[in-house]
């Protein structure tokens, strides 16, 4: 780093004079600085959300333009069973993505307060998060195989085999499995960002209300969920924005997406390498990003309208990082 | 958060609203034991059988504890076979230059766009935070068009342009850490004949070693767990492979062999797991200020 400093501060030396004037050094470190990370937003961001919008007019392949065909491929996702399917089979992973938030606050509100061993039990849960999406679908591949690790649980516990389903093979089942291991991995996440929140509440609070003979219920619906449910709210809009593009695990537990388990995702993954139907999947992109457009500004109206109040209750670091994204610098 | 047992009230309990609170106890340790059994259980299972012979994995139940716990050969065959030390070199290789080209270019925007007021400021920050709604892997159908014109499909180089491309999390952790480093530090480095290239990288740029151990973590294991991109764009299987591709690439010559696929699966949890070890306070800390950006 030093030398890289020590690069860009012999530039003066040869012409000092010039860049001694503030206005030109500052116009000089502005392009400088941002213009690297500029191109790479323009090139990897917007040039490309440009195409896909252009693309998603087209019926097209990777090289050849077939026709114009106007809007006729965002019909055919709308109306088209396989397509509508991938979009419904969303609904399962935000089922999941409900009961994941209730059981990381469950976790994180119990975790918060003193626990022996704590911090062991708060790693444990979140580590998965951190687990490679591929190395889940592998672990849990085998987890769920017939007569393997699930079974064999189960069967110590005294449930026999025969009662027990196919986990994967059963088109009732198999998709609540997977959700499962889309629970399992990112339940722990929602967890640790609870607690964060929860950390920031006033602590002579539960000593007042423990005063008063608030039990831990009461303390939990007074005091500690209005002052973090501006978080809940963000996690579950990020959790259903996020259920949508659900890939990994099961794309590699079911080889593909068979058997009824084609996330929106991983069907349009086969709509543009399988089917090479670039302008259909380029519609269902562009319609994946109205969606979680909506849901955004669904989520900012809440917060201004519903939880009006709530945002002074904002854990602390999350006000800060807000006013970062709200002031215009007015300083130099 | 810890409460703070008042004896007073503690005095005052009566027999049962103490055999509840036991109950209570005994109900949290419970759960918590519960979860975490049920968080390391499918682990667990994939680690045993990863030190199962071929015949030992075809005969012994699924949960069996395996005969030798120091018999390698499965780490090995993937190690060699599976070209898993290949695909840890690449990993690594690509996981350095990523985050050290994120910290840089990423601490650079942030210090333009938090100490300058210039027209297109806001501007910036807006096509930033719009970007995000923007979902990346959505857009791989046409970001491969833009790849393959410039030459980058099959180039390491391509690929982590593409990953340092895609960040804008990192930005915004600089971004709200720059609001703490107050503005007199500048403007004393001036007085003492400083340029604005000096302040940065003399005063502010060591000062943001917290914010960039987090963004450091953050985007390598970010980096490091990524399919989808490597996948598209490395496609020469033979020659770049990422620890996702080459495990990805079991389901081929081992897809049967799931004590040497499990072999695999522990060795890239082992980085991870040394990392959530070392830098737990980081992670946990980085993960509130990502959150945010959505």
């Amino acid at each position: 780093m030093s030398v890289q400093g020590r690069a860009l501060n012999a530039r003066p030396r040869t012409l000092r004079e010039w860049f001694a004037i503030p206005r030109v050094q500052k116009w000089f470190v502005i392009v400088t600085f941002a213009l690297v990370p500029m191109i790479l937003l323009l090139v990897f961001t917007y040039i490309p959300f440009g195409q896909m919008i252009d693309f998603s007019l087209y019926d097209r392949s990777y090289t050849k333009v077939r026709a114009y065909v106007g809007l006729k491929n965002y019909m055919r996702i709308f109306t088209k069973d396989d397509y509508f399917r991938a979009m419904l089979l969303s609904l399962y992973y935000m089922a999941g993505a409900m009961v994941q938030l209730v059981l990381a606050l469950y976790f994180a509100t119990l975790l918060s307060f003193k626990t022996r061993g704590g911090n062991i039990y708060k790693g444990l849960i979140f580590f998965p998060y951190l687990i490679n999406g591929i190395a889940i679908g592998f672990i849990f591949k085998f987890f769920y195989t017939r007569g393997f690790v699930l079974d064999s649980v189960l069967g110590a516990f005294g449930i026999p085999l025969e009662n027990l389903p196919y986990w994967l093979r059963d088109q009732n089942i198999n998709n609540w499995s997977l959700v499962a291991t889309s629970v399992w991995r990112y339940m722990g996440q929602n967890m640790v960002m609870f607690i964060g929140a929860i950390m920031s509440v006033d602590t002579s609070l539960y000593e007042a209300a423990e005063m008063d003979g608030a039990n831990r219920w009461e303390q939990f619906k007074y005091i500690i969920l209005p002052s973090i449910k501006t978080i809940v709210m963000l996690n579950l809009i990020l959790s259903i924005t996020g259920s949508l593009s659900a890939f990994e695990p099961p794309y590699v537990i079911m080889g593909g997406g068979a058997s009824g388990t084609a996330t929106y995702f991983i069907k349009m993954h086969q709509t543009a390498y399988v089917d090479q139907k670039v302008g259909t999947a380029c519609a269902m992109a562009v319609v994946l990003m109205i969606i979680i457009i909506i849901f955004t500004i669904l989520q900012k109206l809440f917060f201004r309208f519903v939880l009006k109040e709530g945002v002074d209750d904002m854990p602390k670091k999350q006000k800060k990082l807000k006013t970062v994204k709200q002031t215009t610098v007015n300083r130099r | 958060m810890t409460v703070i047992k008042n004896p007073e009230i503690q005095a005052s309990l009566t027999t049962g609203q103490r055999a509840g609170r036991a109950l209570a106890g005994f109900a949290k340790y419970f759960s918590l034991l519960l979860a975490s059994f049920i968080a390391v259980l499918p682990i667990y299972s994939c680690l045993i059988v990863a030190f199962k012979t071929d015949e030992e994995y075809a005969l012994s139940a699924p949960m069996a504890l395996p005969k030798n716990f120091l018999d390698f050969d499965n780490f090995r065959t993937v190690w060699v076979d599976g070209s898993m030390g290949k695909a840890f070199m690449t990993s690594f290789f690509v996981v350095i230059m990523v985050v050290v080209f994120s910290v840089l270019i990423g601490s650079m925007l942030a210090y333009v766009l938090n100490r300058f007021a210039f027209p297109g400021n806001g501007l910036i920050r807006n096509l930033f935070l719009f970007a995000t709604l923007i979902p990346g892997i959505a857009m791989q159908v046409t970001i491969y068009q833009i790849m393959n014109r410039f030459n980058l499909i099959n180039s390491l180089f391509g690929y982590i342009l593409l990953q340092c491309g895609t960040d804008v999390i990192s930005i915004y952790i600089f971004l709200q850490y720059f609001e703490n480093l107050p503005d007199s530090l500048d403007e004393s480095a001036i007085l003492e004949g400083c340029t604005y290239y000096g302040v940065f990288f003399k005063i502010l740029f060591p000062l943001l070693r917290p914010a960039m151990v987090t963004v450091m973590i953050l985007k390598g294991i970010g980096v490091y767990n990524e399919y989808y991109t490597a996948n598209l764009y490395l496609q020469d299987k033979t020659k770049f492979v990422t620890i996702s591709t080459a495990l990805y690439s079991f389901t081929g010559p081992f897809g049967n062999r799931y004590n040497v696929i499990c072999a695999g699966v522990i060795l890239t949890m082992i980085p991870i797991l040394l990392i959530f070890i070392f830098c737990q306070q980081a992670i946990y800390s980085g993960l509130a200020a990502g959150a945010v950006k959505g």
